[in-house]
């Protein structure tokens, strides 16, 4: 099922900064509410998210409990080769998730 | 003279029957009361974290689910096309049951008869994708309900609970949505309370929630008796909230606070 969505450009030059955009289906879930019967909710966050452009990595980010649900990251690399981009991250509760992009470069 | 004075009472009700109580010129979609950041949230497909649901919907119409083994598309082929204006009719009048049924009733109506698949839960990730998508197909088209003449009771009925008066704080929807739209309260604006949103990802919420989820929230606000999600009065006054409404770009799904 859909847990992510990426956004890059179909084509870029070589040496060009390219725009990447990448939202994922997260609750964040903080640590601090209770439930309705006063429970407390156990803290779920995505810890740690990279991304590797054909194998190398190219940026990472380490999230927390300040970080709204459903994050939403935005970030430039430098297109090199065709290649991939490969999203990569893993929450408080041990579960992984991954996307995968092509990215065409010209020139 | 008695004869008369009921004439004329007689014609004044049903007046105000056709009368919408904010006339066509002066309807605010919801999103003219956010911030500016939040329009640009929700005016940007993919800052607009209801588009998480949106592409769910699209996987979930074309997987086959239940005892038939049919998906949505099995049936309605391409939503682009089937369901094109669909969400701008809802909610219906079901002439059989007697009730009004929302866009999450009637996927849920055609999952039970048609897939023979168990009902969605209300709010379910899987229900909100569902609805979200299929309204998604008339994102800009005008709100049209209409409501037939065996309606009509349930309409009313939607219309009195929208005009009494509930819970601790003594407030009737009419009292803030009708009479002081645009004043604020604390800090909020109010809206004219209009449904085009919905499915709508609230900030508050931190996920997408249905209009009954939103109704509820209000009921909870003025310290009222809550309604069970499905209760025919709160789909009648989800009609209601549509009619009132009509003509309005639908936006689902929106943003708001």
């Amino acid at each position: 099922m859909v847990t992510s969505r990426v956004q890059i450009p179909g084509e870029v030059r070589r040496g060009d900064a390219v725009e990447v955009k990448i939202s994922v289906r997260h609750p964040m879930e903080t640590g601090f509410r209770v439930d309705d019967t006063g429970k407390r909710i156990p803290r779920n966050t995505i810890r740690q998210f990279s991304c590797r452009y054909n194998g190398t990595p190219v940026f990472s980010a380490s999230l927390g409990s300040g970080i709204a649900a459903n994050p939403y990251l935005r970030f430039f690399i430098t297109a090199a080769e065709s290649g991939e981009l490969k999203f990569e991250w893993i929450d408080d509760a041990g579960e992984r998730g991954d996307a995968v992009a092509p990215l065409r470069v010209v020139g | 003279m008695r004869a008369a004075c009921l004439l004329v009472a007689l014609c004044a009700g049903s007046a105000v029957a056709q009368i919408r109580p904010i006339p066509a010129s002066e309807l605010r979609s919801g999103s003219s009361f956010g911030s500016p950041e939040l329009r640009a949230m929700q005016g940007d497909d993919f800052a607009n974290p209801g588009m998480l649901w949106v592409e769910r919907g699209q996987k979930l119409w074309q997987t086959p689910a239940g005892a038939a083994a049919r998906a949505c598309a099995s049936c309605h082929s391409d939503a682009a096309a089937a369901m094109k204006g669909v969400a701008t009719r809802y909610p219906v009048f079901d002439v059989t049951t007697k009730r009004f049924v929302d866009l999450e009733g009637r996927i849920n109506a055609c999952r039970t008869t048609q897939e023979r698949a168990p009902a969605l839960a209300p709010e379910s990730e899987d229900l909100l994708a569902l609805s979200a998508f299929v309204a998604y197909q008339s994102r800009g088209a005008p709100l049209a309900v209409t409501a037939g003449a065996d309606a009509k009771a349930s309409l009313e009925q939607g219309r009195e609970f929208y005009n009494a008066r509930h819970g601790q704080m003594d407030l009737s929807c009419s009292d803030c949505h009708d009479r002081y739209w645009g004043r604020h309260l604390l800090a909020e604006t109010i809206s004219q309370g209009h449904p085009t949103a919905y499915p709508a990802y609230r900030l508050e919420w931190q996920t997408l929630g249905s209009l009954a989820r939103r109704i509820r929230a209000c009921l909870f606000g003025i310290r009222a008796q809550m309604l069970a999600p499905d209760d025919p009065k709160l789909k009648a006054l989800e009609f209601y909230l549509a009619w009132r409404a009509n003509g309005l770009p639908l936006e689902a799904p929106g943003v708001r606070r």
